[in-house]
């Protein structure tokens, strides 16, 4: 089982997501941002990260890079695709979620370990888990705070594309306390908080977060 | 159309006055110039000799007391590289190797906070980066002036956001630090960076320009205007003279503007080419710029350099070779690469998008020279400027430390009762110095890497090195600026312990040591008596404790108008642990344990945390500090916790044991019940060295018992970890929702709250 993590100028969270690759039994790909292909991996992690500093909005020119210009079919044939974080607001810019990422409603960076109900355990990422788990990944983001107009929050909710929410206090005023969303087929998953950082209760605030990765073999080896 | 000012040209006009003050330059100092050139010097001489024989670069002032650090040095094996180097490096075993080092932008980041807090983590990243190393982690220790004056509200929220911003973006974590109010540091802040690094034994760079022919290549950023004469100006004037503007600073901005997204681009891409074998010698460029780097390049090298300053890419094409040299343009390194590597170099630097230029070539001349559109503008010995003057300023006792003596905290009233030491807890857990750092710890990714084992509010930062064997680093930073200003040798020592201590809490072995010594002006002998105790104080410290200093900082000028800052020296530890895996936290969990005291409390109270929060006093005698205790105290709790034998352990400092159990109560969310020997007051807010509490993991305590007594510990059995208060029998409880809330309100408080209001659904 191969699992490309993609490294584009900027990201920061590579080396985690590939040690959570590693932690739930697959082995991870590094892919290059500047490179064409995805050399033939079973699935994609965009990590998390600053790409290109997030000097403009965050991941609008990461989506920009040729590896994207791969991935972005083959997402929408059906690989799997986790964006963790920066991730996520990279594939929000690609349009392959939809919504957006804002400033914290607090306006500072925050790092705190978040309790998360897993509203939908049937994507392609989160099929490990049980529909109403609670976990504890941490959060760290200063642009995490997740927005989209009201007719696609109603889709949202609607279709089961929320995937994970907030289950304590709303860190970052995000809508309707969205922590996580999916494409309408369950494949692309973004999360704004960290499960490659709670892989291991020795360096995280528990081993919650190998849910997502163990899922993606599950579903790949099915 | 200016004039180029040539070497030939001042060798013809003798006379001419030169604004030497202005750049910092003394008289003497101008004049030894002069005698060195047998002429006067060029405009970009000049600009070279005064960055580079300011205090900030020179240590001109400290240099005579810094010796004795190396002197005195207990013999380390583990020492790779000392004092003098980019930052020392130490063996931890394993072919691993650790570089650390902690630095001061306590100027810039008044003037600007955030980004001179941003600049300040940015550079000392770079120096880690220039031995060699990968950068795994940073710290902070910060101090401003009281935590309720308005200027606080602007400084600090810069410092923390713009530490934040940096740290975050280059994907370092944060991993603890200090964080204090003292008026004192009203209008002048301590911001001081740390760094700490890894690599192979193989990997270690040099700083030097050797093997005549090799080329000069610059790369990262351009350079710009920002930063001109910071070294010079800033950092060696006081804030009267900057802030009322001074000429330079009139002119342009004296802080620098900071790219954490370039330096972690710089980062990679210099770990590549070391990887590579390119580079045969490498310095990051800080205070000073290139001229720094060029001067101490070929000081160390083989001799000589030529620079072609029109090769220097600008983002400012006005500038001339004065302000070439003297740009403090951030995220820059130079290296020397052979002629034959250069294609390859410029090959890793263009996948990583970094802008390099050859600028020059090493020579075996014994001169620095550059060119400037075809004409000579610097032609210098280069260890004329790279080795500075030194000064042995005088220095006196002032006679103000006898009437601090004098005031002795025994004659305060203390709490007569429960209710009394209740309120006086509770005062202290609540005060800025001691509340809850959430608020700014927060702000910090503790995360990123996924090596981080402990970090802030724990004793120590815990990293892990090898992920196989569990092999890590410990690291914390200390010190206390009240027990300075008592006695600035006991001071340092206790500063010195305490980061020792905190160190050993996690089950490290403590190693090396890196100091930032923050005081007011050289040029006050009060001041230069401070920082000459200090200085001897650290040197006797770390040869008692067996840990050699590896490098570090002076910060001098700390100081508004005549008034000094409280003398400051911080003191990092760096420790080495044998597996992660095993270590402690200062948490108390929800299984019972047995709570040890370990040490001999006396009633200490000078400087103490009580005294200044609840009485608003600042006298006496600071705590004793009792090095062989400290030794014997951190072999018992590596041993104990290699062996399993603690659930927790926290260092005891500010705030004595009260503290120290209101904080491992809250880390926990776990209470706990003691019982206190005659004096409960003394017991609770004293705050003699070398203790610890503990707790005892359950079955161990005979074991426990036995090992303290090996290593002639003092330990006594004060009570049990449960419950949800922390209760001291006979005298108080308290619920640990009272406890937090005291803890945690203090900060958001002041600089308003992290998270938004109560957001209402819909």
């Amino acid at each position: 089982m191969r699992i490309g993590v993609i490294t584009f100028p900027g990201s920061l969270d590579d080396r985690d997501a590939a040690r959570a690759v590693r932690l739930a039994g697959a082995e991870p790909v590094g892919l290059w941002h500047g490179d064409r292909g995805l050399r033939g991996v079973d699935a994609v992690i965009l990590p998390g990260g600053f790409s290109y500093g997030d000097y403009l909005r965050c991941g609008a020119i990461a989506r920009f890079a040729p590896v994207m210009a791969d991935l972005v079919p083959a997402a929408r044939a059906g690989l799997p695709v986790l964006g963790i974080c920066n991730g996520f607001q990279i594939l929000c810019e690609a349009h392959l979620l939809p919504g957006a990422l804002t400033r914290n409603a607090g306006l500072k960076f925050i790092t705190r370990d978040v309790p998360l109900r897993v509203e939908n355990a049937g994507t392609a990422w989160t099929r490990a888990y049980s529909g109403g788990e609670q976990i504890v990944v941490p959060l760290k983001s200063g642009e995490g705070a997740y927005a989209a107009d009201a007719g696609t929050l109603a889709d949202l909710e609607a279709s089961g594309q929320v995937v994970i929410r907030y289950a304590g206090d709303n860190p970052n005023g995000s809508a309707d306390a969205i922590a996580g969303v999916c494409n309408a087929e369950g494949t692309v998953v973004g999360l704004m908080p960290h499960p490659e950082h709670a892989v291991d209760p020795l360096t995280g605030p528990s081993a919650d977060g190998l849910g997502f990765f163990a899922s993606v073999l599950a579903r790949v080896a099915a | 159309m200016t004039v180029t000012d040539t070497v030939a040209r001042a060798a013809a006009t003798a006379g001419l006055p030169q604004p030497f003050a202005e750049l910092g330059l003394t008289a003497d100092e101008y004049e030894k110039i002069v005698a060195t050139l047998g002429r006067r010097p060029t405009g970009a001489e000049l600009a070279l000799y005064s960055v580079m024989w300011s205090e900030h670069c020179s240590y001109k002032s400290s240099k005579v007391h810094l010796r004795q650090f190396a002197a005195t040095a207990p013999p380390s094996a583990a020492l790779l590289a000392g004092i003098g180097h980019n930052a020392g490096v130490v063996d931890i075993g394993q072919d691993y190797a650790v570089t650390f080092k902690i630095e001061s932008h306590n100027h810039p980041s008044y003037v600007e906070p955030h980004q001179g807090a941003a600049t300040g983590v940015g550079g000392i990243v770079r120096d880690i980066l220039a031995m060699g190393a990968r950068p795994v982690a940073v710290m902070d220790a910060l101090r401003f002036g009281p935590a309720d004056a308005p200027d606080t509200g602007r400084v600090l929220p810069g410092v923390v956001g713009g530490i934040s911003f940096y740290g975050n973006c280059l994907g370092l974590p944060n991993i603890g630090g200090e964080l204090d109010f003292d008026p004192s540091y009203a209008g002048n802040p301590l911001v001081n960076a740390l760094c700490v690094g890894v690599m192979r034994h193989g990997d270690l760079q040099v700083a030097e320009a050797s093997g005549p022919g090799s080329k000069v290549i610059l790369f990262g950023s351009t350079t710009g205007p920002d930063g001109v004469g910071g070294a010079s100006v800033l950092a060696s004037a006081t804030f009267g003279d900057a802030a009322s503007g001074g000429t330079e600073s009139a002119k342009r901005p004296s802080v620098q503007v900071g790219d954490p997204f370039l330096e972690k681009l710089l980062v990679e891409c210099c770990l590549e080419l070391f990887a590579g074998g390119l580079v045969t010698g490498i310095q990051d460029l800080g205070a000073a710029g290139v001229a720094c780097a060029t001067t101490e390049l070929a000081a160390a090298g083989s001799g000589g350099m030529l620079v072609r300053l029109d090769e220097v890419p600008l983002r400012d094409a006005t500038l001339g070779p004065p302000e070439i040299l003297m740009s403090e343009s951030q995220e820059r390194m130079m290296a020397v690469v052979e002629p034959g590597r250069v294609a390859e170099f410029l090959a890793v630097c263009a996948k990583w998008d970094v802008r390099a230029a050859v600028i020059g070539e090493v020579t075996d001349a014994g001169r620095l020279v550059m060119t400037w559109r075809g004409e000579t503008v610097v032609d210098i010995p280069p260890a004329s400027a790279a080795d500075g003057p030194v000064y042995h300023r005088p220095l006196a006792r002032p006679a103000s430390q006898d009437a601090l003596a004098a005031g002795d905290p025994a004659m305060l009233p203390r709490p007569a009762d429960g209710a009394g030491l209740r309120a006086d807890l509770l005062a202290l857990l609540g005060s800025p110095g001691l509340a809850d750092k959430s608020w700014v710890t927060d702000q910090y990714d503790r995360y990123v890497r996924g090596d981080t084992v402990l970090a802030m509010p724990d004793d120590a930062g815990l990293l892990r090195v090898d992920e196989a064997t569990g092999l890590g680093i410990a690291l914390a930073t200390d010190g206390n600026g009240r027990y300075c200003r008592l006695d600035p040798y006991l001071g340092t020592q206790l500063a010195l312990s305490e980061a020792y201590r905190n160190v050993a809490a996690t089950g490290a072995r403590p190693l090396a040591v890196t100091n930032c010594l923050n005081f007011g002006s050289p040029e006050d002998p009060a001041v230069m008596w401070q920082f000459a105790e200090a200085a001897r104080g650290l040197a006797d410290g770390c040869a008692a404790l067996g840990v050699p200093v590896t490098g570090g900082n002076v910060s001098f000028y700390n100081q508004t108008g005549t008034a000094a800052i409280h003398p400051t020296p911080v003191v990092g530890v760096l420790g080495v642990h044998d597996d992660v895996r095993r270590r402690v936290g200062i948490g108390f969990r929800d299984v019972p344990a047995d709570l040890v005291l370990l040490g001999r409390t006396g009633p200490e109270f000078g400087g103490s945390a009580w005294a200044h929060v609840c009485h608003g006093h600042l006298g006496g005698r600071p705590p004793a500090p009792d090095l062989d205790a400290e030794r014997q105290l951190a072999a018992l709790l590596a041993a104990a916790i290699a062996d399993g034998l603690l659930a927790a352990a926290h260092d005891l400092s500010d705030g004595g044991l009260a503290v120290a159990l209101a904080e491992s109560c809250l880390r926990g969310g776990t209470g706990c019940t003691v019982r206190l020997p005659e004096d409960p007051f003394t017991t609770l807010f004293s705050e003699s060295a070398a203790r610890a509490v503990v707790a005892v993991r359950p079955g161990s305590e005979t074991a426990f018992g036995q090992l303290a007594e090996a290593h002639g510990v003092p330990a006594a059995g004060i009570g049990s970890t449960g419950g949800d208060s922390l209760t001291v029998d006979g005298c108080f409880a308290i619920p640990l929702a009272e406890l937090a809330a005291v803890h945690t309100r203090t900060l958001p408080a002041l600089f308003g709250p992290v998270l938004p209001g109560p957001v209402v659904p819909d």
